[in-house]
């Protein structure tokens, strides 16, 4: 792999393997750690409280107490793998790759509007495979999107032919995403058009792209949010939704009972929590859906303020992290890349905790790394792989 | 890190990378902020609203206490009742809101579906009755009166009836033993409101959301002894309502048992003497007004004199307690309260106020000996007292010639008090005093004897009467001035003439006031609790007391006995000697004076009575009669609205009340195995070790007892007056002046 490429012919295999992976040009010394260690951190907290989540909802885990909290794990080992897997790819390998990554991901979203596709909660954007596995194509179209624009944006001007990428670039890179954002925004999954929409705005800005066509795209996105509105393209359930979050105390049995549950949860945690499967709100079950887009509100209530604060520090961590690695690039490529990385888990982030303490209105959107899921969970660490990538592939500094 | 090497990014791409960078840490600091403010600023208000969510309380609801009268016999008490509830909460959720359910319950109980459905409705402002004003998340009672197999078949077919409960439950009861109904004594239930649970929550008698609470009387001055505390069972649960956690639970704890000085059987006899008292009064012709007497409210206290226990208390027109067990119906509710009602709700024994009438010379009688007059002096018993061109005449124009306070009593002599009435206004500085001149001794009295204020007894909104004293008018001058000066005219109509006066010189004390006041007419009222209290104070050498009607507090196993003892208020501002010449006078008055026509044959040897009537006029109205008396351990004091003269309505009542007492046959000879209560009850019932009250065997019906041991023997009825006693129509006196101010209710 790419370790070999650097290490000194002679020594190398003489070298004990503990002493290679320190070497200081190993991929191990290369690797940033802060970033894989808080999200691993935060996968076995999510472990703890999907499980915690889930223990007593005989209705859903099949009689066994165990079964969220095995495939919590399975989630993250598999996850792990696609990290890995993407490492060794690269984020350059892929970027060759994208014609046919593109094609297999408005395959996939396409098959969910066929008979194939599922209705979970309301948004029809699941493949259902028998034994109880499924499949969530729009969590892996964040990232072709992310690889695509990336890959158009940044091919002249990494070439040096350009400065900025030009309009035509931008207008060719618009159409790229907007070809599935169509498509998700007919199944109807209005969270993963958010989070597209924001993905798009960060390339953008990254890409150093004119700022005719960022605040172009902010004004695009206002207008077309009012013209879902207008157009009742959205369902009921969306609508009350947002209903619920103009007005929490709306009656709370019905449409903000989500809202009010969860943030009685969080508040009733304190400082310090009821501790570990000792919150009265999640044993019992007061908080639908709580393994899944609530789950911060088990560590709200279970943890307190300090647990769940921990959560937010530890994705501000691989946020800060992220950051750091876009400016540190040494190719627009792996800005852009890395740029569209920190929108997607930034919002997506501030989505889902903003909606259990009230301050966003309620989509389902999972929780990166803490959420069960298993879709979300491969998506977000290849996510992480295509950040260590950047990282380990740029030049060592002096 | 610094040291960066090539990278290809351009400033704007830099800038920008930052811009993301900051915006990235404000979002989580928001979240950070806010999640701060969720948990440690409004922490606490969440923790609660947890805990409210998720547990659930079983209310398990305390038996009430019974009430019982001095012997042990139960006034109220509980019997279990078959009762069919519906729950709204689970009626609604049914797809027609219940409408099938309740239409196959209305079947099933033998009712019309409307009148079930009109039941569980909510009571709003639109709503008229029937409907329910308590919570709507309480089960909505539809009948109490269900029969087992009504029961049996809602509970077999639960599913058939899903919402609606069949469950025996305690039931209020008011027995009225041996037919005394003791109703506004007693009071009244009805469900607890919103309010009341908001008002009681923090307090150490919190209410539970189906508690009954006591409205009036005794239910309601000993609701916190008698409701007892509700057993509630805390149960943890989950979202769906399924028990997860450990159940916490305070058991029941029964209501204590009130043990009262009410004695059933002499409250039965005074019931319906009063009743009776006020049917013949009604065949009399009143030849002032040339109609019929209309005898339409009165009331009755029956008194210990030495302790101020009250034995019966009765008030007319009464009404049937249960009316409210269950829930009072739209028809019954409308009969009690309603403008054609005659307010059989209000207790006149402590509700009811008039002008005392002759009555009141005991109060003028000491009033007069505090200000130096001599009670064996003489005084001018004159055919009529003139001042200032108008006449104050004496009743019929009788004249006794110089006669001592004593005699003065006895024959109700009014010329005597309008003289010495008229001396002290005069001594105090006549119509416009100086300051700190008047002595007032004649108002002063009225105060020291408890009158113008609340006797304190253990019943919620006793009345206070009213003295006319300078401070009043004054008071009620600059109230109502305005009114009088725009209605008044010099020379127009009766009242507008008065109004025209009362506008002058209403904030004065005018020398005609003080004369009618000294006989107790005019602008003052007592209630007859008050005169049972001072009555009752003469028969025992000057003791006033709080009457009292709760006499021990007993707890539902019968361990913890609280005693409440009587409780002297003061003492009355009359000498021994005085007392004592008193004494001799009330006893005059039955033997010899007013009311010596109905107490003929009277055993007065053996049990010495006293006594003193009244008659008060009442503007528009006929007159009030009033009969106050006393024997060594009792007060009596009746009263009946427009119903003639003292004697003359309520004599006979009042001596078959004595009769019933003491055990007096109608020949005048005593049966003491006849004798309900010779002596007050002492003792309290004896408690069983199970904690129920011990009570003894009642008769049907008392008040037919004494009625046939009065005609088992010649009745007094035809009794000829003694030589001595003035005839029925000369009995009592009364005013030629026609009363001033107008138009006013006395009774309310």
């Amino acid at each position: 792999m790419t370790g070999n490429t650097f290490s000194v012919s002679g020594y190398g295999p003489k070298r004990a393997g503990w002493t290679r992976i320190l070497a200081r040009d190993s991929l191990a010394r290369r690797l940033d750690w802060p970033i894989l260690l808080a999200a691993l951190a935060l996968s076995m907290i999510g472990s703890l409280l999907v499980f915690s989540a889930t223990r007593n909802r005989t209705e859903i885990n099949q009689g066994d107490p165990y079964y969220f909290l095995i495939r919590h794990f399975m989630n993250t080992g598999i996850g792990l793998a696609l990290m890995i897997g993407t490492l060794w790819l690269g984020h350059r390998g892929l970027r060759n790759a994208v014609p046919i990554l593109y094609g297999l991901s408005l395959a996939g979203i396409l098959a969910v509007l066929t008979p194939l596709g599922s209705t979970v909660n309301g948004a029809h954007s699941w493949i259902v495979f028998g034994g109880g596995f499924s499949l969530q194509p729009s969590e892996f179209v964040k990232i072709t999107i992310i690889l695509g624009m990336a890959m158009l944006l940044s091919a002249r001007v990494d070439a040096g032919d350009k400065a900025y990428p030009d309009h035509r670039t931008v207008l060719q890179a618009l159409g790229l995403a907007a070809v599935p954002i169509l498509i998700v925004l007919l199944m109807p999954d209005l969270g993963s058009v958010m989070v597209m929409v924001i993905i798009i705005l960060g390339v953008l800005l990254a890409s150093g792209a004119s700022n005719r066509w960022v605040f172009g795209l902010i004004s695009a996105g206002a207008i077309g949010a009012i013209a879902v509105w207008q157009l009742h393209i959205l369902d009921d359930y969306q609508i009350n939704r947002f209903a619920a979050f103009a007005n929490p105390e709306l009656d709370p049995a019905g449409v903000g009972y989500n809202t009010n549950q969860a943030r009685i949860a969080i508040g009733s945690g304190g400082l310090t929590g009821a501790g570990l499967f000792h919150g009265s709100q999640t044993t019992g079950q007061f908080v639908p859906e709580q393994q899944t887009d609530f789950v911060f509100t088990v560590a709200g209530e279970e943890l307190g303020f300090l647990g769940a604060g921990l959560i937010i520090l530890l994705l501000g961590v691989i946020l800060w992290r992220a950051c750091r690695i876009a400016r540190d690039s040494t190719e627009l490529y792996g800005t852009v890349v890395a740029a569209g990385i920190v929108a997607w888990f930034a919002f997506q982030a501030f989505e889902n905790v903003g909606m259990t303490l009230g301050i966003m209105p309620v989509t389902g959107l999972p929780l990166p790394f803490v959420s069960y899921g298993g879709s979300s969970m491969f998506a977000v660490w290849i996510a992480v792989g295509l950040l260590q990538s950047i990282r380990v592939q740029r030049p060592m500094s002096a | 890190m610094t040291n960066i090497p090539e990278t290809g990014r351009t400033p704007r791409v830099q800038i920008r990378l930052v811009v993301i960078q900051i915006l990235v840490l404000s979002l989580l600091g928001t979240l950070g902020g806010r999640l701060w403010y969720l948990q440690i600023r409004e922490g606490a208000a969440y923790q609660k609203e947890a805990s409210g969510n998720h547990v659930q309380q079983v209310v398990d609801p305390a038996v009430r206490g019974d009430i019982l009268d001095a012997r042990g016999v139960p006034l109220a008490d509980n019997e279990t009742r078959l009762v069919v509830s519906a729950s709204r909460t689970d009626l609604l959720k049914q797809k027609d809101d219940g409408k099938g359910v309740l239409a196959k319950l209305a079947a099933v109980l033998g009712l019309k579906p409307e009148e079930v459905q009109q039941k569980v409705r909510l009571c709003d402002a639109k709503t008229p009755q029937p409907c329910w004003n308590g919570s709507p998340y309480q089960p909505i009672p539809i009948t109490d009166e269900a029969t087992p197999k009504q029961a049996l078949q809602i509970r077999e077919r639960a599913e058939d009836f899903p919402g609606i409960t069949a469950e025996p439950e305690a039931v209020r009861r008011y027995g009225a033993p041996g037919k005394a109904n003791t109703s506004q004594v007693l009071g009244y239930l009805s469900p607890v409101t919103d309010e009341e649970i908001q008002k009681a929550k923090d307090t150490d008698s919190p209410y539970l959301r189906s508690d009954m609470v006591g409205r009036s009387g005794l239910e309601r001055q000993y609701d916190k002894e008698l409701r007892g505390k509700a057993g509630v069972t805390r149960y943890e649960v989950d979202n769906l309502g399924r028990v997860i956690g450990k159940a916490k639970a305070d058991p029941a704890e029964s209501g204590s048992n009130l043990v009262t000085s009410i004695d059933a059987r002499i409250q039965r006899v005074t019931e319906f003497e009063l009743d009776k008292a006020m049917k013949v009064a009604r065949q009399q012709f009143d030849k002032i007004t040339g109609t019929n007497y209309k005898a339409d409210s009165g009331a009755a206290v029956v008194m210990e004199a030495k302790t101020g226990r009250i034995v019966a208390m009765a008030s007319a027109p009464d009404y049937d307690p249960n009316v409210w067990v269950g829930g009072i119906s739209a028809k019954d509710y409308q009969a009690l309260t309603g403008k054609n009602s005659d307010y059989p709700l209000l207790n006149r024994a402590i509700q009811g106020q008039a002008a005392p009438g002759s009555t009141f010379k005991v109060v003028s009688t000491a009033a007069a000996v505090e200000a130096g007059y001599d009670f064996n002096g003489r005084y001018p018993c004159t055919s009529s007292y003139s001042v200032g061109g108008q006449v104050f005449k004496n009743f019929e124009g009788e004249s006794f010639g110089p006669i001592p306070l004593g005699r003065a009593l006895e024959v109700s002599c009014d010329t005597v008090f309008y003289y010495l009435s008229d001396q002290e206004w005069k001594k105090d500085g006549g119509i416009n005093p100086k300051k700190g001149q008047p002595k007032d001794f004649f108002y002063k009295a009225a105060h020291q004897f408890g009158l113008g204020k609340e006797t304190g007894v253990d019943l919620p909104n006793e009345v206070t009467g009213r003295v006319p004293d300078r401070q009043w008018k004054l008071d009620y001058w600059k109230a109502n001035k305005d009114a009088w000066c725009k209605y008044g005219k010099k020379d127009g109509s009766y009242v507008e003439k008065i109004a025209y006066e009362n506008c002058l010189e209403g904030n004065k004390m005018r020398e005609g006031d003080s004369i009618n006041y000294s006989i107790g007419q005019g602008d003052t009222l007592v209630t007859p609790i008050q005169e049972a209290v001072i009555y009752g104070a003469v028969a025992n050498g000057g003791t006033m007391y709080h009457p009292s009607i709760g006499k021990a507090v007993i707890s539902a196993d019968g361990k913890s006995v609280r005693e409440l003892k009587p409780r002297p208020s003061g003492r009355l501002p009359v000498s021994k000697a005085t007392l004592k010449g008193m004494d001799e006078a009330f006893a005059g008055v039955i033997t010899r004076g007013t009311a010596a026509w109905k107490f003929g044959g009277w055993p007065q040897d053996k049990i010495p009575l006293h006594g003193k009537t009244g008659t008060a006029e009442v503007y528009g109205k006929q007159t009030t009669s009033w009969l106050a008396t006393y024997s060594k351990d009792y007060t009596v004091i009746m009263t009946i609205a427009q119903a003639g003269t003292g004697s003359g309505a309520s004599g006979e009542a009042v001596r078959n009340i004595y009769s019933a007492l003491y055990g007096v046959q109608g020949d005048g000879s005593i049966d003491n195995k006849k004798a309900m209560l010779p002596e007050p009850q002492k003792t309290l019932p004896k408690v069983r070790p199970d904690g129920t009250v011990a009570a003894p065997k009642i008769s049907t019906d008392p008040a037919k007892d004494v009625e046939a041991a009065q005609k088992n023997n010649t009745s007094n009825d035809e009794d000829q007056p003694p030589a001595t006693s003035p005839s029925p129509n000369t009995n009592s006196n009364t005013r030629r002046r026609p009363r001033r101010r107008g138009s006013r209710r006395t009774r309310t």
